[in-house]
């Protein structure tokens, strides 16, 4: 078979689609987001024979994959690292009820924070979960691992996770498929108390999770994505996870490393492969994407012989991604280096799109905060979290999906007035709904702007659940209808759109003010659609 | 055969194009790509790279080691300055000389003219002008394709056929400019 070009996230797609993949449940986020634009792009995804629309959170996606795999098909949920956060509850409490359908877990992690607020690493969602986990490291695993794990997910019966970086994510290279396999059948769970966590129930199923660690353990050391490669200098042994492995095989030609090399790319970790490398070669030395996740475990609290290096020991740095260079530098080979950078290059960071409508809305709202001082406005997760940055520096906060409502409201019971709250229309549906609900129990004084692109901008312009219905949803939380704004964030309304936010922020109440004006890139795209269209 | 190349440019300037053209060339010819893109935040204006390793043996790290790639192409004449780390002493550096003035500062335009000048290597060229005379002002990432070409160790006419199958659905004017944008961009650099 030819090979295709896949980005990382294209091939766990692929994957899932030619493992008989029923539904992908997912809520955009970088570096995620790919995976499940290539379902809802693909031929079953547009004709409807696999589930691809997208979620209204990463929680949400969670359990309706969890109902899925109930009904006994192979479900996949996909989402960003913080994302897992989000949806940690029924994630958590799926290795409890295990799974009847294949049930596969994506998260993309975001070493070097490209995209995010942190760099957690979900390894340890996976441990502490006490499920399998997966660490490709490059395209053609990513299938392979993705093809397995469902295989994997349904033999155990219990729920797996694929860990991704954003390198391998975002990389292309070629990919060999594997035969379709049809969808599986509807096939409720058979055991009628499986899926009851009552507390008498989830004993029995925490205890048989705590059997199956040592079937896990084993089919992570009779892995093919595990390797001990032995090498001839005992000197140092190198284990190296996920990508990693990659960049230290960049560092010797045709991959032929002097010292002994254990790759892992499945968890739990095999202890057996780890023992015989610290007993061959008494020193090791530990390369992984994110976390020091298997240099903890290797080394433990204590590392009295200090023989077990990487970053704990600072022979790698504790935080960002890795590359080629740090690992050879960690080698002890010489580091290369081309020329510096001119000092005039300057930083060129992301901004606002020219003519986006989150510029209009934070003039708007700059303006009417002049005579009220700085540090009183909380903003979200989404393309305006760029209005934190010159020329608006309109913003103070930026935490996690639905925060700046709340926040808003903690910092107005400390005694803060006016609070205002900036969320995306997407963000709001997403986790700011309980947020406001929050806000109208108490009453609390804070004005939110709930700005209304009709899009998921930041992501590339995925469809949100909020289109259309914002005005209906603050109504029907109980924001007064008197206190429920549309406005038009266009140049030639600000005085209107500032006299309006004016009077809000003196109300002594919940009040929503919802920006309203289309995305310019999803405005533009649409545009170029239709003008092809009329050819 | 090995060419590791730095694409770089501004969030929607077109890098990606030029990797998928000539990604699709070389793997028609059988050989292994590996291609590290930027998606997300810096889409949005920022400034984008994309690491671009083609080889006829399999390639291990996504990522260019810093000192080993041996091209950098950019359609951004400051952005290409921001990627000499990773240029090995005698790579090339192709470049469009015309600035993309999104930040207010933006250095003196002479004075990075003078930068580029310091290059061993260098192709700089107004692909822009090229791209605008030719009749298709979008397409200055196909000039500066052009200009790499002579480098990319591939025969022309099989990246010639890659341009021809990633436009063939805009229709055969779309064609047409592209590929005299591209062989424009050639014979300026062939002259230089």
């Amino acid at each position: 078979m030819s090979k295709a070009l896949f980005l990382g996230d294209e091939a766990v797609a692929q994957a899932a689609l030619d493992a008989g993949l029923s539904g992908v449940y997912a809520y955009p986020g970088t570096p995620s987001t790919e995976i499940t634009e290539f379902i809802q792009n693909s031929k079953q995804g547009k004709a409807g024979e696999v589930h691809s629309i997208w979620a209204g959170n990463e929680k949400t996606a969670m359990e309706s994959a969890i109902g899925m795999s109930y009904a006994g098909k192979r479900a996949m949920v996909c989402m960003k690292h913080v994302g897992l956060n989000v949806a940690a509850d029924p994630f958590m409490n799926s290795s409890i009820t295990g799974a009847n359908g294949g049930l596969v877990v994506v998260v993309a992690d975001d070493p070097s924070m490209h995209s995010s607020q942190d760099e957690q690493d979900s390894r340890y969602y996976a441990k502490f979960a006490l499920i399998p986990c997966f660490e490709p490291s490059n395209q053609q695993e990513a299938y392979d691992i993705t093809y397995y794990a469902f295989e994997m997910s349904e033999k155990f019966r219990t729920p797996v996770l694929i860990r991704l970086t954003t390198r391998l994510s975002h990389s292309r290279s070629g990919v060999e498929r594997k035969a379709e396999r049809p969808q599986n059948p509807l096939n409720i769970e058979k055991d009628p108390k499986q899926f009851i966590l009552l507390p008498a129930n989830a004993r029995k199923h925490y205890r048989k999770l705590l059997d199956k660690q040592p079937e896990f353990e084993n089919d992570s050391l009779n892995s093919p994505f595990n390797k001990y490669i032995d090498g001839a200098d005992k000197s140092m042994g190198i284990i190296a996870s996920g990508i990693a492995y990659n960049y230290l095989m960049e560092n010797f030609e045709g991959g032929k490393c002097p010292y002994p090399v254990l790759k892992i790319s499945q968890y739990p970790l095999p202890t057996k492969l780890i023992a015989k490398m610290i007993d061959e070669c008494g020193k090791v030395l530990i390369a992984e994407e994110g976390y020091p996740f298997i240099e903890e475990q290797v080394r433990g609290v204590l590392n009295r012989t200090g023989n077990i290096m990487g970053r704990l020991s600072g022979e790698l740095p504790r935080d960002g991604e890795l590359n080629p260079n740090l690992v050879a530098k960690a080698l002890g080979l010489p580091d290369t280096y081309g020329a510096p950078v001119p000092e005039l290059v300057v930083p060129r960071p992301p901004a606002l799109c020219v003519g986006c409508p989150h510029i209009d809305s934070y003039t708007a709202l700059n303006k009417a905060m002049e005579k009220h001082g700085k540090g009183k406005v909380f903003s979200d997760i989404g393309c305006y979290t760029l209005g934190a940055l010159p020329p608006y520096n309109a913003i103070y906060t930026t935490v996690d999906m639905g925060a700046s409502i709340t926040m808003a409201k903690g910092a107005a019971d400390a005694g803060l007035s006016p609070c205002v709250a900036v969320i995306g229309d997407s963000t709001f549906t997403h986790s700011g709904m309980t947020s406001l609900l929050d806000a109208i129990y108490e009453n609390t004084p804070i004005t939110v702007l709930i700005l209304d692109n009709s899009t998921t901008g930041m992501t590339g312009g995925q469809d949100s659940h909020a289109l259309g219905v914002l005005g209906e949803i603050c109504k029907g939380l109980g924001v007064k209808e008197d206190h429920i704004h549309r406005i038009n964030p266009l140049k030639g309304h600000l005085e209107e759109n500032v006299a309006i936010i004016e009077k809000e922020l003196e109300y002594q109440g919940v009040s929503v003010i919802i920006p309203t004006r289309e995305c310019i890139q999803t405005l533009s795209r649409r545009m170029k659609k239709q003008q092809a269209a009329k050819k | 055969m090995k060419i590791d190349i730095i694409l770089a440019g501004v969030g929607g300037q077109g890098i990606l194009s030029i990797a998928t053209i000539v990604g699709a060339a070389a793997i028609k010819r059988g050989m292994y790509m590996k291609q590290a893109e930027v998606h997300g935040m810096s889409q949005r204006g920022g400034d984008v790279q994309s690491h671009f390793r083609l080889s006829d043996q399999p390639i291990a790290s996504d990522l260019i080691p810093l000192g080993k790639a041996d091209m950098i192409i950019s359609v951004e004449p400051m952005e290409s300055l921001r990627y000499l780390p990773w240029l090995k002493k005698d790579g090339w550096l192709i470049t469009n000389d015309q600035p993309f003035v999104n930040i207010p500062n933006y250095p003196d335009f002479d004075a990075l003219k003078a930068e580029l000048a310091k290059v061993q290597n260098c192709v700089a060229i107004n692909a822009d002008q090229i791209a605008k005379d030719l009749g298709s002002a979008r397409s200055s990432n196909m000039v500066i394709l052009g200009a790499a070409s002579p480098y990319l160790q591939l025969p022309y006419e099989e990246i010639e056929n890659a341009v021809r199958e990633n436009f063939a659905r805009k229709g055969e004017d779309i064609v047409n400019v592209n590929l005299a944008c591209m062989k424009a961009g050639r014979e300026l650099a062939e002259k230089k």
